[in-house]
Parts: C-alpha cells; sequence; structure tokens
C-alpha cells in the first residue's frame, strides 16, 4: 500500500482545462429550451415596453411634467424593468437549476476544479447575453427613436451610442449578478424569490421614499441605468461611468461570494 | 486504485463517516455494505470530491481526486438516479458529460447502446421512469471508458429485469479487468454480486475481507433431521453426544456435526431419515448482527465487553488491511 503521494501528473495549462468545460456549459446551455426562451421573452418586453412608452411620450410631448432634460434614450429602455426579469432568470437557472435537479454533483465530478466551473459558466452567461443584449439594445433604441418622431437622437449624437452599449451591458451585468446570487445561496426558488421581486418592485419603491432615494442609487439596477441616460440630472449622485463602476462592483462582490461558497461548501443543495 | 486513510466526515457533533481507511481491491467487485445512515453515500461522495473530509483523504491514483485530468477517464460513478435536468434529452445530457471531459462525441452512442437506451436518446430525460434514469446514469458513469466505477445503491427501485440486468453488468465490468465499487444495505443482494466486502455500520469500518471468507465466517450452518422415529433418533444422539434442538415443526437441529456423520449414525441405529440436510443460516442475518452490534457498541460501553466479542473479525482485518 502506498501512502506517499505520488507527484500528480502535469496538468494542463489554463487555456486548455478552461476549453472543454466551456463547451460543455454551451452545450448544456444550447440543449434547453428555457435559456433561449427566455431571452426571446426579454427582447419582446423591451422593445415592446420601449415602443409603447416612447409612443405615449411623443404623443403627450407637451404636457411631459418637470423640468428635467428629456432623456430619449433612457425612455426607449422604457421596458428594461420588465425585461431584465429575463436576465435574472436566465442567470439563476445557469446553476439553481442543477442544484434544484441535483445535476451539479455530475457537473462537479466532470469538473472538480470548481473556479473554473464557475469562470466557464459566466464567460458563457457573458457571451449569450452580451449578443442578445446588444440585439435588444439596438432593436430597442431605433424603434424608440422612430417613435419619438422629432423629439428622438440619433445613434451619432453626443454620448448616444455609449448609452446605447451600456443597455446591453446592463443586461449581461444582471445576470452575472444573479449567477452569483445563486451560487451562493445554493437553491434556484430562494434566489428567484429574492432577486425576481428585488429588481422589480423593491428597488423601485424604495426609490420612491424621499429619505433614501440617494442611497437606493448605489443600488446595482439603479446605479447600472444611469449609463442609459445622455445628460447629467439633477437628483444624480454620481455620473453613468461610475455608475457602470459600481454595478460591476456588485458583480465582483457576487462571483467572489460564489467561488468562496463554491470551493467550501459540499456539491449537495442547501438544506 | 482507490485509497481511503482515516477518512472523517462531521455534520454538526453528528459523525457520519468516522476514520475509514481501506484500500478498494483493483479488478474485483466490492460490496460496500451498511444498513441505511451507515455513511455509505457520504463516502462515495468523497471519494468523487463532491463532499470536503472533514479530516484523512482519498487518493485516486495515488492524487486527490480534484487534481485527475478528465477524472470521468478514471472513475465513473452513479450516484443517485436521474441527477439530470428533466427538460434535456439523454442523447444531450450524455454530450455535454463528454465535452467536458474531452471524450469523443461517439462515445455518447456507444454508452446509449450498451444500456439500452438508444431508442429513447433524443427523448427528455423528465418522462424517464426509474429504471431508464438509472440506466442513464450507468451510461454516464460508462461514458470516459474509467478503470474504477462507483455505483450508490444501483438496484434501488428497479424492477427485477433490470436487477438481473445491473447485476450481470457488474461482474461484466470487473470480468474486463475494471474495479467496481458497489453500495447497499442488502447483504443477499452482495452475495450474489460481490468477490469483496467492505462493511460499515456509524461510520466506522466493521469488515473488509473477501466475500468467501465473510460467508465461511458468519454463516452458522446446521443439520436439519426428519424423521418418523424421533424417539429413537434422540437415544441415537445423545448416545454419541451430539446437541440438538427440535425445530417448530418437529425436525431436529444439530449444530457443530456434519450430515455424514449423522448418516452414518442413523445407518448404525437403524433409523430412517426422511430428510437430512445442511442449512445455512442467512447473511443477511450475519450482516444485521454485525451492524447492530456496532449500534449497540457505540450506544453503551456498559455493555461493551459483550457486544464486543463478536465483532472481533472486523477489528483483526482492519489490523490486516
Amino acid at each position: 500500500m502506498t501512502t506517499a503521494t505520488i507527484a500528480p501528473p502535469v496538468r494542463p495549462g489554463l487555456l486548455s482545462r478552461c476549453a472543454p468545460v466551456i463547451s460543455a456549459e454551451w452545450t448544456k446551455l444550447r440543449t434547453l429550451r428555457g435559456p433561449r426562451a427566455m431571452l426571446i421573452a426579454g427582447f419582446v418586453a423591451v422593445v415592446g415596453g420601449g415602443a409603447l412608452l416612447t409612443f405615449f411620450i411623443n404623443r403627450n410631448f407637451n404636457s411631459l411634467p418637470g423640468d428635467a432634460p428629456f432623456e430619449p434614450v433612457r425612455s426607449s429602455f422604457g421596458g428594461l424593468v420588465l425585461g431584465q426579469l429575463a436576465m435574472v432568470m436566465l442567470g439563476v437557472t445557469m446553476i439553481g437549476g442543477e442544484y434544484a435537479s441535483g445535476m451539479i454533483r455530475a457537473t462537479l465530478a466532470a469538473v472538480p476544479e470548481r473556479g473554473l466551473l464557475l469562470a466557464a459558466k459566466s464567460l458563457v452567461l457573458t457571451a449569450v447575453t452580451l449578443a442578445a443584449g446588444l440585439v435588444t439594445a439596438f432593436s430597442t433604441f431605433f424603434v424608440g427613436q422612430a417613435m419619438l418622431g422629432k423629439h428622438g437622437v440619433g445613434i451619432g449624437d453626443p454620448n448616444v451610442l455609449r448609452a446605447v452599449l451600456g443597455g446591453a451591458f446592463y443586461l449581461t451585468l444582471i445576470a452575472l449578478f444573479s449567477l452569483g446570487v445563486t451560487t451562493i445561496l445554493r437553491r434556484q426558488t430562494l434566489a428567484l424569490g429574492i432577486l425576481m421581486p428585488f429588481f422589480f418592485l423593491i428597488s423601485g419603491i424604495l426609490q420612491a421614499i424621499p429619505g433614501v432615494t440617494k442611497a437606493t442609487q448605489f443600488l446595482p439596477d439603479q446605479a447600472g441605468q444611469k449609463f442609459l441616460q445622455i445628460h447629467h440630472q439633477s437628483k444624480d449622485a454620481f455620473g453613468p461611468w461610475t455608475g457602470a463602476l459600481i454595478t460591476m462592483a456588485w458583480v465582483a462582490l457576487a462571483l467572489l461570494g460564489a467561488w468562496v461558497t463554491l470551493r467550501r461548501r459540499d456539491a449537495s443543495a442547501a438544506s | 486504485m482507490i485509497e481511503l486513510q482515516q477518512l472523517t466526515k462531521r455534520y454538526g457533533d453528528r459523525l457520519a463517516v468516522d476514520d475509514l481507511t481501506f484500500t478498494i481491491p483493483t479488478g474485483l467487485v466490492t460490496g460496500f455494505l451498511g444498513p441505511n445512515g451507515a455513511g455509505k453515500s457520504t463516502t462515495m461522495r468523497m471519494i468523487l470530491g463532491l463532499d470536503r473530509p472533514t479530516s484523512g483523504r482519498v487518493l485516486v491514483n495515488a492524487i486527490r481526486y480534484d487534481q485527475l485530468v478528465a477524472p470521468l477517464t478514471h472513475v465513473g460513478a452513479l450516484l443517485e438516479a436521474k441527477a439530470a435536468q428533466s427538460g434535456r434529452s439523454a442523447y444531450n445530457h450524455l454530450l455535454w458529460l463528454a465535452r467536458s471531459n474531452r471524450i469523443p462525441d461517439r462515445r455518447v452512442g456507444e454508452v446509449l447502446d450498451a444500456v439500452g437506451l438508444q431508442d429513447v436518446a433524443r427523448k427528455r430525460i423528465g418522462g424517464f421512469s426509474l429504471g431508464m434514469g438509472q440506466r442513464l446514469g450507468i451510461a454516464a458513469a460508462l461514458l470516459g471508458d474509467p478503470e474504477v466505477l462507483l455505483f450508490d445503491e444501483p438496484v434501488n427501485g428497479l424492477d427485477p429485469e433490470g436487477i438481473v440486468w445491473i447485476r450481470t453488468l457488474m461482474k461484466s465490468l470487473a470480468a474486463e479487468g475494471r474495479t467496481v465499487f458497489v453500495s447497499s444495505h442488502l447483504m443477499s443482494e452482495m452475495a450474489l454480486t460481490a468477490d469483496h466486502l467492505i462493511v460499515i455500520g456509524h461510520g466506522r469500518l466493521l469488515a473488509d475481507l473477501p466475500m468467501g471468507e465473510f460467508i465461511d465466517r458468519n454463516s452458522r450452518s446446521h443439520v436439519r433431521m426428519v424423521t418418523e422415529q424421533p424417539e429413537a433418533l434422540m437415544d441415537a444422539l445423545d448416545g454419541e453426544a451430539v446437541a440438538y434442538r427440535r425445530g417448530a415443526d418437529g425436525a431436529f437441529e444439530a449444530v457443530g456435526v456434519e450430515p455424514g456423520r449423522i448418516a452414518k449414525l442413523a445407518s448404525r441405529h437403524g433409523l430412517v431419515l426422511t430428510e437430512l440436510s445442511l442449512q445455512r443460516a442467512s447473511l443477511e442475518e450475519a450482516f444485521m448482527e454485525m451492524t447492530a452490534d456496532a449500534v449497540e457498541y457505540h450506544a453503551g460501553p456498559a455493555t461493551g465487553a459483550a457486544v464486543k466479542a463478536p465483532a472481533a473479525p472486523a477489528h483483526e482485518q482492519r489490523k490486516q488491511g
């Protein structure tokens, strides 16, 4: 009986260890109907919501209240609050579905290097949501500006391209944040139960409470949505780039927590 | 080769696996036996690096599981039926597994054929029966053509046909030179398939020995006799100092005597035995007695001396192993 540890065989480099895991995660994602349906639903919600909002803004433009500068890009993203829920669901199910079904054990037996697994999942999720996000963002922008007519802006106008691209990145960041939170919680239903109402309702409600409005700007969704503005608004605590950094910091925190959880905890779902 | 070294897993104040040290013999079917809750599944999860040992370690081919390159090509495991997402087809489930370990795609078709799922390969796993789910799990285990296979309670919930299929499969895998490590809480099932036995109770090693040796040690046999001349038989047995007792149906049961000796004895006394047979106590009973002792041994140290004796073989084995 050999009790001494023999030096492990030389492992292939990070890139060649990564490739099969990315391939596996991509195969998982494309072989379920859910993810595709979520991306389509997200597209329909964002573009549809944006079209509806911009249509009514254009009809009632002169009777709009307030003296803040009009945000034509942000208006065309009027369906974002609803549409981002599709990204939340995609991020949650990316690993939550594995905990719910018990497949996480098969995954971790096949890919015991857990940091690598999380990196591969994040990468595939980023690629997919960014591609879908770009299509969604440009579609809703052009549809929305068409609806706004003379109140709309062109893609070449100052800050506009930055804001539209920001919309696409925002969707990706929300999906990644959801992936991280779900990995920490290790339960799909719990993650959905926390994230969906948070992004759809709670964040908006908090924003409307006078005393905490300032603070809610730092929440992951509200900070990120600053990136859709092309003007500085008087109530803003920070500009679009700071907003993007704050949301990225939330995502980094969630993924760091996910990495620590995944490395430390046993493979079974939390009970 | 898989070696467990002082493997221990603690959940809060409960010891699920307690200082397990053994080596799984290569090229054999090894039965991993213990009552429900004995720590079998926890041990198997630790072998696969899924659960972290509180202390001790498991080495697969002399390294930790998580250091293996393409682990599915070294160890294949069936942990539970349907550890798969219901919305995916059987083919696609195996496909992502294959991709994750650089196993060629054609293996997916091969293992689906091997387990008889080729006709439902494109069907959603959600519609599978328990038996089909079990076959899919076995296909996943075979995917990387590994030299070691772990099966956790593979016959649970299967119909008789499925049970026979799994038994045959495990034996043929071992015949190919592979190491098969299969857990069960049924001694009778292991008696039919295993070459070697590892018994645990309450997370502790109780026995680690070849199947034949377990049978020899634990099957206390007796000779059963039926006759129409009971008085004459009693006289004859008493005359030769053979200890016996009467069974419920009036048959005689003698311990520590060969059937041949009884036959000669009957012949000398001109007795007619209408039945003379060697009866073996069931292995299931021997196994239950062994594990029950472990439970008592844990619960009450006051009775320790009395119950320690039957567990002695396990302790001897541990020293040898």
